[in-house]
């Protein structure tokens, strides 16, 4: 038992921690608000652009969401930071994470509006259009703003998701807090930095996780 | 009846889906302030007929012109276009996060750029024009079905249409609510409202219209004043349905 907490719970070794380990979570903030609004934004236009009536636009991104949702976003985290150097083009940590982010995130976001604008009925459009709106402002103002709110949950769901996937930057030695915490373990032979991480990604998630139940039980009654 | 200045001219048009004909060379014309009644069994191309003429279907061939403009050409702004033509749906299609005033207001701002104060003054006076004043706040899950279509039938009316088309504005409507959109209907045409109807409220298309169109398999059997097509129908196609229709 002394063991246990010696080895997992060390406060000691915690309050030494301390420092590093609030960098690295500053770190994961910061990976998360660039990350997740830009897949928002990329999620959008890839769904725009699916659901388009031009073939000639569809048909491109439908390839490029399938490919990006196949791809392990850790395989392509590592082809874009490991591999692009030697086509000469070198990424530092943070932009080769920010950008295989949001290749893989705009595939998902943008399947999950997708789904939210085909689960408005075709009504809705034509009433829009027959006012003399445009198909962008009939999406804009019309289908979007109900689209988003049927997919809500679905969307904090995989925000959620994201929030949990900064940890791959560890791998490419970007000090966030995952990699903080294998650093401060390595360094003290101790796994309370690592209980710690949890904690933190705990503190910052379990909100969210929250949220996402409640706003599933209110779209469903 | 009113001066018959045709404002909408229907020559020869003919609309294929794949293999389906739905509209087989229908000809037809629409004076100023009239109301024209398209009856007929479903599948008989009503419907179809009366989104052509806002161009939510692209006819195969023919054309319309309204007051004037083909608007069959193939480089036209259909948004110019639609914006003087209102169409009624039979399922309202409201939009639901907005309330009855902001159904109205939508168009009025982003496609005539009108000022939030403007839109919202002219708002206000569609809906009280269809006797919903005091609903003005409410967002259509709060409204009646009957409300909500005159709710849709003021967002129309909003942008000053110089047609109105009705896409069997009272089929979705329980039975005691039908009379609240028919007088609006009416009301608009003692106004002076030129109105395509396709409806299957046969009393009201003998009291109000000053045209009926009878249609069956794409084509128009039997067109002319509602007197001469329920008192004394000419083609045995028509008799039938009128029969059934009244029963």
């Amino acid at each position: 038992m002394e063991q246990i907490l010696f080895q997992f719970f060390n406060l000691d070794i915690m309050i030494q921690a301390w420092p590093i380990m609030l960098r690295g979570f500053g770190m994961t903030l910061l990976l998360c608000i660039v990350v997740i609004p830009s897949g928002l934004l990329g999620g959008l236009v890839v769904a725009l652009a699916s659901t388009s009536e031009k073939r000639w636009i569809r048909w491109p991104v439908a390839v490029l969401v399938d490919i990006f949702r196949a791809i392990p976003p850790l395989a392509l985290l590592i082809m874009i930071s490991a591999g692009l150097p030697f086509a000469g083009i070198r990424l530092s940590p943070f932009t080769a994470v920010c950008l295989s982010f949001l290749l893989n995130n705009s595939a998902y976001y943008g399947e999950i509006y997708r789904a939210g604008i085909e689960s408005i009925g075709t009504g809705q459009d034509e009433a829009a259009r027959s006012t003399g709106l445009t198909g962008f402002q009939s999406m804009v103002y019309v289908i979007l703003p109900q689209a988003v709110r049927n997919v809500l949950p679905d969307l904090v769901s995989n925000t959620i998701e994201v929030v949990k996937l900064t940890s791959l930057a560890s791998v490419v030695a970007f000090a966030e807090l995952l990699y903080s915490a294998d650093m401060a373990r390595s360094v003290t032979y101790n796994a309370s930095p690592i209980v710690m991480a949890a904690c933190f990604y705990l503190v910052l998630l379990w909100p969210a996780v929250r949220l996402a139940s409640r706003l599933e039980r209110k779209l469903s009654t | 009846m009113s001066q018959r200045l045709p404002i909408l001219t229907i020559d020869n048009l003919h609309l294929r889906y794949g293999d389906v004909d739905a509209l087989r060379g229908i000809t037809l014309e629409a004076g100023t302030g009239e109301m024209t009644f398209l009856i007929g069994p479903s599948g008989s191309g009503k419907s179809s007929l009366l989104r052509c003429c806002n161009r939510l279907e692209t006819p195969t061939s023919g054309k319309i012109y309204v007051d004037g403009e083909d608007i069959t050409q193939r480089y036209i702004n259909l948004n110019r276009v639609r914006r003087g033509i209102g169409m009624v749906f039979q399922s309202f299609n409201l939009y639901p996060h907005m309330s009855a005033k902001g159904n109205v207001m939508l168009a009025l701002r982003k496609v005539l750029g009108k000022s939030r104060a403007e839109a919202e003054a002219i708002a206000l006076k569609q809906l009280e024009r269809v006797g919903l004043s005091d609903r003005a706040g409410h967002y259509p899950n709060q409204l009646s079905g009957g409300q909500q279509q005159r709710v849709a039938i003021a967002r129309s009316l909003a942008l000053e249409p110089k047609i109105m088309l009705f896409d069997e504005p009272t089929s979705a409507l329980d039975p005691e609510l039908v009379g609240e959109v028919l007088k609006v209907m009416r009301q608009l045409k003692d106004d002076g409202m030129t109105m395509v109807v396709v409806s299957h409220e046969m009393r009201f298309a003998k009291a109000a219209s000053d045209h009926v169109v009878f249609m069956a398999e794409g084509q128009i059997v039997e067109a002319g004043p509602p007197a001469q097509i329920f008192d004394e129908p000419v083609a045995e196609r028509t008799r039938t349905f009128l029969q059934e229709a009244y029963h």
